[in-house]
């Protein structure tokens, strides 16, 4: 790409570019994906899903996993998984977000996985991840905001309980704590939970072990219902501890963000296709409502927004899959920039939309739910700029 | 007696809700007949004419009379339950309707005996309300009317509504229209609940098959509906953005900043600015509101309604925006998706989500903010109107 970074790091931005454009690969994921859903995931069928009792469609979530081998796209080949990048995960993430699609791609193929190939020798867990036989989700609140140093996930809400008899032997810890607004953790059956003690640590737990036990929220977005997780001496089975386990934490909470900076940016490119093509037919004044250059300028100013959010996320994704040193600003400049774009658009089209996008039947809100949720999501544009402050040096005071 | 302006001071009007409390004793009468000699001794809406419910006096008198019958503990006349009645209706009916109109409607209107409702809306003309189809054909001293409206608030709790048909679809859109009051029991009106993005159903659809309308529920002249109903859209705007004398931090701004105040740990230097702003934009936006009220005191709404509306839509918006973020994990949260039928928009009775989402119609409905700028750049301004396809033809040529 052309021009010169306006960033005033160090090194880091001083190198060239990466290619933000979208592969071949790429592009052959993001089509496969848009005909699967454009097949299965009707925004209908999605609505009708928020009120039911299963808000996550396993069957939907099966065919991605498996059948587009959309759940191991960061896990290497020798783990069973696809051997691709942030770059195609992120991808995946935007034709997603542009259908609010009710899966648990983001918690487990993107934040579990991360956390585990942080960890490393969990190949076997994530050999089941890679075919969607398991499904896992990292026990943090949604709106947890990776820290620009050291993890903000420590100090936890669970904490290491005393063994119980036999414990010894089995080497099983027990767990014993809450963890409230956890996202894609209802469909899961492991979870990689941090804990405090001594040193720190995250362990794995099965769901369906004694003494866990998950709630469902009520949620602002139902198309990713959160829930809260308690655990009352659930056994546990260590896998990192001290600065190995912050390490995945952090690595977890950056692959986040930076990935939902890109759901981010298919649910605004979404919110703004839909607007356009109902301005273009919606006829008041007997004219296309379209015509009047109060609402062009509006439109346009929002696919300029787009193309830049696009820009931003297209970074963080390239640096989250070459491990550059610029990933933490790249991932704190697309989530700041993403997230207030994509809520602006979805309340573009609601209004835009007029009296149908206030209702229920018409989709315009689920995009407005998912989009204010996602932007509070792994930190809100606040967080991130304040974690900016600190990364590019331009500090409050 | 007092009939003239001397006359109308504040402790004179005292004096006169005194006279009447000595002879109407709240704890010993019905509500409704405590309510109906109110109405009947001009103490209801002391601005309306004598007859009316009123004195013909100033409309800031109204506070003085409305604290001396809280203090004496009678009941209210329920005005949340009927808004858009004394809102919208009574003020349309006391500068159209006919003398035998506002005897007949007014009394049961101010008491809430009658909850009214406003039938204008069609799915296919929200901002283009003047091209609506619902067909109202003369059939001796009755009309006929057919069609759909939408976005009805409280139809399933009206007695009455008023209505905006087309009597004439061989004239341009405007000149066409006429201006009804619909018995909402009479045969042929069906009200279905519109479910809104709250997940609640605060507004109504409501299909017009064959209603009968007698003549004598006519507001004004047949060919008028046009400027009858621009007066139920000025008052309309004038309420929802400024219903009435507010004290500082209240209204969406006041959870925000409670929220700031016993949550210390939420703070960020961001987010302090955010909240400073808004605080302040909230505190002005209350002066200019009170400076409508003294506005509309010495006389009638004019377009500076549209501005009170413009910036209440905003506000409520980035205020509502901004607690849920501020509210962080639990602004994740929702307090029930229920498809529920309230009485009325509870912004405060809720949470901070059902705020974001609620106030996302306040710049749709009673008009468009995008249709209120237009106001503003035309009737405020004076800016030319775009060039208009839709003026002379008739309306039943118009394209669709």
């Amino acid at each position: 790409m052309e021009g010169p970074t306006q960033v005033n790091d160090r090194s880091a931005a001083k190198g060239a570019l990466p290619d933000l454009l979208y592969s071949d690969a790429e592009r052959a994921l993001s089509d496969a994906l848009a005909s699967l859903l454009a097949d299965r995931g009707g925004l209908d069928k999605t609505l009708a899903r928020t009120e039911s009792a299963q808000t996550y469609d396993d069957k939907l979530w099966s065919s991605i996993a498996s059948d587009l081998g959309c759940a191991g796209l960061l896990i290497p080949e020798r783990d069973g998984g696809a051997g691709a990048s942030y770059r195609e995960a992120a991808a995946a993430a935007e034709v997603l977000g542009s259908y609010v699609a009710p899966v648990p791609f983001l918690g487990s193929a993107v934040v579990a996985t991360a956390a585990l190939l942080s960890v490393g020798s969990q190949g076997r867990l994530l050999a089941k991840m890679a075919d969607g036989g398991v499904t896992a989700a990292l026990a943090v609140p949604f709106a947890t905001a990776p820290g620009p140093e050291g993890s903000t996930a420590f100090p936890a809400s669970v904490r290491v309980a005393g063994p119980k008899p036999g414990d010894a032997a089995t080497g099983v810890a027990r767990l014993r704590g809450m963890v409230t607004g956890v996202a894609d953790a209802l469909p899961a059956s492991v979870l990689l939970v941090p804990a405090d003690g001594v040193p720190n640590a995250v362990y794995l737990v099965d769901m369906t072990a004694e003494g866990v036990a998950k709630a469902p929220v009520t949620s602002l977005d139902m198309t990713r219902q959160l829930c809260d997780l308690s655990f009352d001496d659930a056994p546990a089975t260590l896998i990192a501890s001290g600065q190995a386990a912050s390490r995945a934490v952090d690595a977890a909470l950056a692959a986040g963000a930076g990935v939902l900076a890109a759901e981010l940016t298919g649910l605004a490119q979404r919110c703004l296709d839909m607007t356009v093509a109902y301005v273009k037919e919606r006829r008041q004044f007997a004219r296309p409502i379209g015509s009047f250059q109060a609402i062009k300028h509006r439109l346009a100013d929002l696919w300029v927004s787009v193309s830049q959010a696009r820009a931003a996320s297209r970074y963080a994704a390239a640096c989250l899959a070459a491990g550059s040193p610029d990933v933490k600003v790249a991932v704190a400049l697309a989530k700041a920039y993403c997230s207030e774009v994509a809520v602006t658009a979805a309340q573009e089209c609601v209004q835009l939309h007029g009296g149908i996008g206030f209702t229920w039947e018409h989709p315009a809100h689920l995009y407005l739910k998912r989009a204010k949720a996602d932007s509070i999501g792994f930190g809100t544009a606040g967080a991130h700029r304040a974690a900016l402050a600190s990364l590019v040096d331009l500090p409050a005071s | 007696m007092l009939t003239g302006a001397s006359e109308a001071t504040p402790d004179a009007i005292r004096d006169r809700v005194r006279a009447f409390l000595a002879e109407h004793d709240p704890a010993e009468m019905g509500k409704q007949d405590f309510n109906n000699a109110r109405f009947d001794a001009g103490l209801a809406w002391v601005h309306y004419p004598e007859g009316l419910g009123g004195l013909g006096v100033s409309r800031t008198l109204q506070a003085v009379v409305d604290a001396e019958f809280a203090a004496a503990g009678a009941p209210t006349n329920d005005p949340e339950r009927n808004g858009i009645g004394l809102g919208m209706a009574a003020p349309t009916i006391l500068a159209y309707g006919s003398d035998e109109q506002q005897q007949r409607w007014l009394r049961k209107l101010w008491t809430a005996e009658e909850v009214w409702c406003q039938l204008f809306s069609e799915p296919g003309a929200g901002s283009d309300l003047a091209a609506l189809g619902t067909r109202a054909v003369r059939d001796g001293e009755e009309w006929v009317v057919t069609g759909q409206k939408v976005w009805t608030s409280q139809a399933h709790q009206a007695r009455r509504g008023l209505l905006l048909a087309r009597t004439d679809p061989d004239v341009p859109k405007h000149q066409g229209l006429t201006y009804f009051a619909v018995d909402m029991t009479a045969p042929g009106v069906e009200v279905r609940p519109l479910r809104q993005l709250t997940g609640e159903a605060e507004f109504n659809e409501v299909f017009l098959t064959d209603v009968r309308i007698p003549d004598t529920d006519r507001i004004g002249p047949v060919g008028a509906g046009w400027k009858v109903a621009n007066a139920t859209l000025m008052s309309e705007r004038v309420s929802i953005g400024a219903s009435r004398a507010a004290p500082r931090e209240s209204g969406m701004i006041e959870s925000a900043a409670r929220t700031w105040r016993s949550r210390p740990e939420l703070r960020t230097p961001g987010l302090h600015d955010r909240m400073l702003r808004l605080w302040t934009d909230a505190e002005v936006a209350r002066l200019a509101g009170e400076r409508l009220r003294q506005q509309l005191a010495a006389g009638q709404p004019g377009p500076e309604g549209s501005a009170a509306k413009l910036v209440f839509a905003r506000l409520n918006q980035e205020i509502s925006g901004f607690e849920v973020e501020l509210a962080g994990g639990d602004g994740l949260r929702y307090d029930d998706w229920t498809m529920r039928r309230p009485e009325h928009a509870n912004f405060y009775g809720r949470g901070p989500g059902y705020r974001y989402l609620r106030a996302k119609g306040n710049s749709i409905e009673g008009g468009t903010s995008e249709i209120l700028r237009n106001i503003v750049a035309e009737r405020v301004l004076g800016l030319p109107a775009e060039p208009r396809v839709d003026k002379d033809v008739p309306w039943k040529d118009l394209p669709r």
